[in-house]
């Protein structure tokens, strides 16, 4: 083998690297990675384009549209009711959260408020999707780190909140249980006492989560300092839930607006983190978790009497005008944008995801980073392929 | 108020009953601000007390409007699309292909805050301070849609203006990336634009138009059920 000389192995090195930036002192050779679109690390069908200087990422870009449904487009043929079977799909591990503000939006726009009954079951259903969505979230992000025994408690005790959704709707993942001016159905016999000893059960899984991952030390080396977001730059591109709490900023839908709904009667606690790293959005989620059990248990001892649906008009028509709802759901804010021009369906939805915000500063963030931490800010920033489509 | 069947006159909730809120002095504050800074771009606006504000302004200040924005306190980028206003000449998607087209009223009516174009920019900004937002809303000419880009002044309207120029045709004067967001890159035409047919009522009819059922309840619309 002929030896080449520095020069001319420099020189063999630069005209390889085309479409990557080449560190020619190291003499690594750039190279494009794709991740994706079928990879377990993303929740659906995502392609991350990275391209690399070594270990380094010098520019990454995911590319969606691999689940793109159309729903914005599909809404305007669909009257109002049957509006909730679509968005049921944006978010699919939440989704009665996804109905409750396309619902709260229509009722705006009429003018009417499900009744207190209605509103307390609308909140505690709520409130168990978030449940469900985070704590797979708390076993998934073990997985996507290498510890593989996190992941079983979750699917484990997760089990149990999706079949209290299925005793109160009917479905495990699309209850479609929501209507305009109220719900479907009462809740069943038996209900308040089953959810009284799961929400025991899901607090014991958070503390069980807590010693085994968080106190973990590989986990705290592998997250703590990893894709910090500080709070401007959070703000510009529109992060919220946990991601926005864990950069500091102090902002909770559920308690800063008044909506109809049930969570201002009780008391709880909005966690925040000043470190904005990968660790704080994952810590900030676990105490997320453990309020909302708290929000659960002391709502199904509260719920008033009543009927859980108001009189409304059987073909429902929806007055002219413009709403805007948002709400915070387990991904982060999640708003309709809902016009109506009073006829049975509504002119246009935007609908606006929390995903979709949360995805749009990964080319900021991954610049710079090394390959095996582009996981775990995926996995801390936590997305659905389904809330970043649409 | 709602009418039952027997004549009977009952409100549709606890809401009617109560006298809604006449003035919100903070969002009128808001409007006042914004029309303090941006002068005469402020085309019109619109508080309803105690729910949201809507502030329609100039095209060519659109730039200017999210920085005076950004100045006001309104830091918090919310997102970024666009409405088309002109009314489907699809209609719902349900007619009989073997029947002549029906008529339709395609006057092009706007929304909140009034308009002069068939679609307009929508943006939301929220103050993190208070959590109160503000309705942007901007006309885009027919022919040739274009506004100012909003990405120097909010890096995160990059991805949503990529999706309004796929789903809506607006060009951002200023965007470093203008590429399809979802669609192939070869896509033809604009998904969200009234006049793109849903493909999936053409090239199937709906089949709801065979056996169509009377409505329960009857006659009137506003008929009240149970």
């Amino acid at each position: 083998m002929t030896m080449l000389t520095d020069r001319q192995q420099l020189s063999y090195i630069a005209a390889q690297a085309a479409d990557a930036r080449v560190n020619l002192e190291l003499e690594t050779e750039g190279m494009t990675l794709n991740i994706g679109p079928q990879h377990p690390a993303t929740h659906g069908t995502l392609r991350i384009i990275a391209r690399l200087d070594g270990e380094q990422v010098v520019w990454a870009e995911p590319s969606c549209g691999y689940m793109h449904r159309g729903y914005e487009k599909l809404t305007e043929v669909r009257t109002f009711p049957q509006v909730t079977a679509l968005i049921n799909r944006i978010d699919w591990l939440g989704s009665f959260a996804n109905e409750v503000p396309f619902i709260l939006a229509a009722e705006k726009l009429m003018g009417i408020e499900a009744p207190a009954r209605a509103q307390h079951i609308r909140t505690i259903l709520f409130e168990l999707s978030r449940i469900a969505n985070v704590s797979l979230f708390l076993g998934d992000l073990g997985v996507q780190l290498g510890a593989i025994t996190p992941v079983f408690m979750a699917f484990r005790d997760r089990e149990y909140v999706l079949n209290l959704i299925e005793g109160a709707t009917g479905g495990r993942f699309h209850p479609n249980f929501d209507r305009i001016g109220g719900l479907k159905d009462d809740l069943p016999a038996g209900w308040i006492d089953e959810t009284r000893s799961v929400m025991k059960k899901l607090r014991n899984f958070c503390d069980e989560i807590e010693n085994l991952l968080f106190g973990n030390e590989i986990f705290q080396s592998r997250t703590r300092g990893i894709g910090v977001i500080p709070r401007d730059v959070a703000m510009q591109y529109g992060l919220s839930g946990a991601n926005l709490r864990a950069s500091g900023v102090d902002w909770d839908l559920r308690r800063d607006q008044s909506l109809p709904m049930a969570w201002n009667k009780v008391d709880w606690k909005v966690w925040t983190h000043n470190d904005g790293d990968s660790f704080a959005r994952c810590w900030v989620r676990l105490q997320e978790v453990r309020e909302s059990t708290k929000i659960v248990d002391q709502l199904i001892e509260t719920i008033p009497a009543g009927p859980v649906m108001t009189k409304v008009p059987r073909i429902i028509k929806v007055p002219e005008g413009e709403a805007w709802v948002a709400t915070e759901n387990p991904l982060g804010e999640m708003g309709y944008y809902v016009v109506s021009k009073g006829d049975l369906g509504p002119f246009r939805v935007k609908i606006r995801s929390a995903s979709f915000n949360n995805m749009s500063i990964t080319p900021w963030l991954l610049k710079g980073v090394y390959v095996p931490d582009i996981i775990t800010i995926l996995a801390s920033l936590y997305f659905i392929l389904g809330d970043i489509d649409r | 108020m709602a009418r039952a069947p027997n004549g009977e006159v009952f409100p549709l909730s606890a809401t009617d009953t109560e006298t809604p809120v006449a003035v919100d002095e903070t969002r009128n504050a808001i409007v006042a601000r914004f029309s303090a800074a941006l002068g005469d771009a402020v085309v019109d606006s619109l508080v309803k007390p105690g729910d949201d504000v809507w502030i329609r302004v100039r095209t060519d200040a659109w730039r200017a409007v999210g920085d005076v924005a950004r100045e006001l306190g309104f830091v918090y980028f919310d997102f970024l699309s666009a409405i088309d206003w002109m009314p489907s000449p699809y209609g719902r998607g349900e007619d009989d292909p073997t029947e002549p087209a029906p008529e339709r009223d395609m006057t092009v009516r706007q929304g909140y805050a009034g308009g002069e174009t068939r679609m307009q920019v929508l943006a939301r900004v929220v103050d993190p301070t208070t959590t109160i937002g503000v309705n942007l809303k901007a006309d885009v000419a027919d022919d040739s849609p274009v506004i100012d880009s909003w990405v120097t002044v909010f890096a995160g309207a990059n991805w949503h203006e990529r999706e309004a120029w796929e789903m809506f045709g607006i060009r951002f004067a200023g965007h470093p990336d203008l590429r399809n967001m979802y669609l192939p890159t070869d896509f033809e035409g604009h998904p969200l634009r009234k006049d793109f047919p849903l493909l999936a009522r053409i090239v199937k009819p709906w089949p709801g138009i065979v056996d169509v059922e009377p409505l329960p309840g009857g006659g009137s619309d506003d008929e009240a059920g149970e």
